[in-house]
């Protein structure tokens, strides 16, 4: 299964990125290999619609779960429809953590 | 002769100088029109005693996207500008995001497989409104949710436009941004209401920066003067931007204005404060035409 991360750069120590739709990068962590790829994020700066065009892109990844510190409102109902399960983490974590307790 | 009441910050007293522009410019006997265009919150109109007359519904293309006949090409989603298409190839997903969506049709040109069928949706209405005297008023009206004020703008002064008037009050949407721009476009002449603190004079900049850039005429009125700072005052002579009025700071104002009553029907001064200031505009439009 690949797991989507909001991640405010591009390693493993990087800290989650608490926005969603305008985070710095994801990284796209694969359970099955252990695998992360960190691909830097197209929507962060567009004026309008960040929050979908984020979703279509970690779709494209064809990922089952999106972690990040809060999901706009616009995106929930796409989510649903592209079955992508949201995962809100609130505390200070960095990628690595976040992977290790995905891995759990 | 069209006027815009408009403002860079919000809450400097636009609608407070248009409604009660609008009363002394009857009082002193020109039929004049109040147009409510600040379409996103329109409030003008609570100041007097009306019943709705008519209402036309104000509505903008939507497409549909026929998932049947859609080739996943992406033409329609690289066309819009608003990323209002949900578009995700890899799951054959594709939906049009309606609070996104403009209504520019751009999706529609770009689909070469016919998989974008046209509709519409309604965004707002144009209301016309009359008192006992049998006096119009007009307001426009944005649907709650919705983003396209501009049609809706557009419509009620086109609407308003039809009705016969020597003077047409447009109290626009606070900001620089393309509510206010389409209405001053629309108008001969703008009154910039600004305070005279720093924020104030942040905003009055911009309006000033706007209406130079599209050529139109316009006078400030500082309203709560006694306020804030003197750099609103050194501005408008460093730009020699003429001043048409200045209007106190004062508890009593407010207090008609909380209460929903005009001030130049209760305070004798600002009676004739608002007489100068339409004195003031009225020969600034007949100068124009």
């Amino acid at each position: 299964m690949k797991v989507a991360i909001t991640s405010r750069s591009n390693s493993m120590d990087s800290f989650l990125d608490p926005r969603f739709g305008r985070c710095a990068y994801f990284a796209i962590h694969d359970t099955e290999t252990k695998e992360t790829e960190f691909v830097k994020n197209p929507s962060k700066d567009v004026n309008e619609g960040a929050g979908p065009s984020a979703v279509k892109f970690i779709a494209s990844y064809k990922v089952e779960k999106a972690v990040a510190g809060e999901f706009g409102f616009k995106i929930k109902s796409l989510m649903n429809q592209v079955n992508i399960q949201m995962i809100v983490i609130q505390e200070e974590k960095t990628i690595k953590e976040i992977v290790d307790m995905l891995n759990k | 002769m069209k006027i815009a009441i408009a403002s860079g910050k919000g809450g400097t007293g636009k609608t407070f100088v248009s409604t009660n522009l609008f009363k002394t410019f009857e009082s002193l006997g020109h039929s004049t029109l109040l147009v409510d265009c600040d379409v996103e919150c329109p409030n003008s109109l609570l100041f007097f005693d009306l019943k709705k007359v008519s209402d036309t519904k104000v509505t903008e293309y939507r497409p549909i996207i026929d998932a049947d006949k859609c080739v996943y090409c992406g033409l329609c989603y690289e066309y819009c500008e608003y990323k209002a298409i949900f578009y995700v190839p890899e799951l054959k997903h594709i939906k049009v995001l309606d609070n996104l969506c403009h209504g520019c049709k751009a999706c529609s040109i770009a689909c070469k497989h016919g998989a974008i069928e046209d509709s519409s949706t309604e965004i707002g209405d144009v209301s016309f409104f009359s008192d006992s005297n049998s006096h119009i008023f007009v307001e426009g009206r944005l649907k709650e949710g919705k983003i396209a004020s501009i049609p809706i703008i557009k419509s009620a002064i086109k609407e308003a436009s039809l009705l016969s008037y020597e003077y047409l009050l447009m109290d626009s949407s606070p900001g620089t941004s393309c509510p206010f721009i389409q209405t001053a476009v629309r108008s001969d002449y703008i009154v910039l209401v600004a305070e005279p603190t720093p924020f104030g004079l942040s905003d009055l900049k911009q309006s000033v920066e706007t209406l130079n850039s599209i050529n139109k005429d316009y006078g400030v009125i500082i309203n709560r003067s006694g306020l804030g700072d003197i750099k609103v005052y050194d501005y408008l002579k460093d730009n020699e931007i003429p001043i048409i009025a200045e209007i106190p700071f004062s508890k009593e104002i407010a207090r008609y204005y909380s209460e929903g009553k005009l001030a130049v029907s209760h305070i004798e001064e600002v009676k004739i404060l608002f007489e100068e200031i339409s004195n003031k505009i009225m020969k600034n439009g007949n100068s124009i035409s």
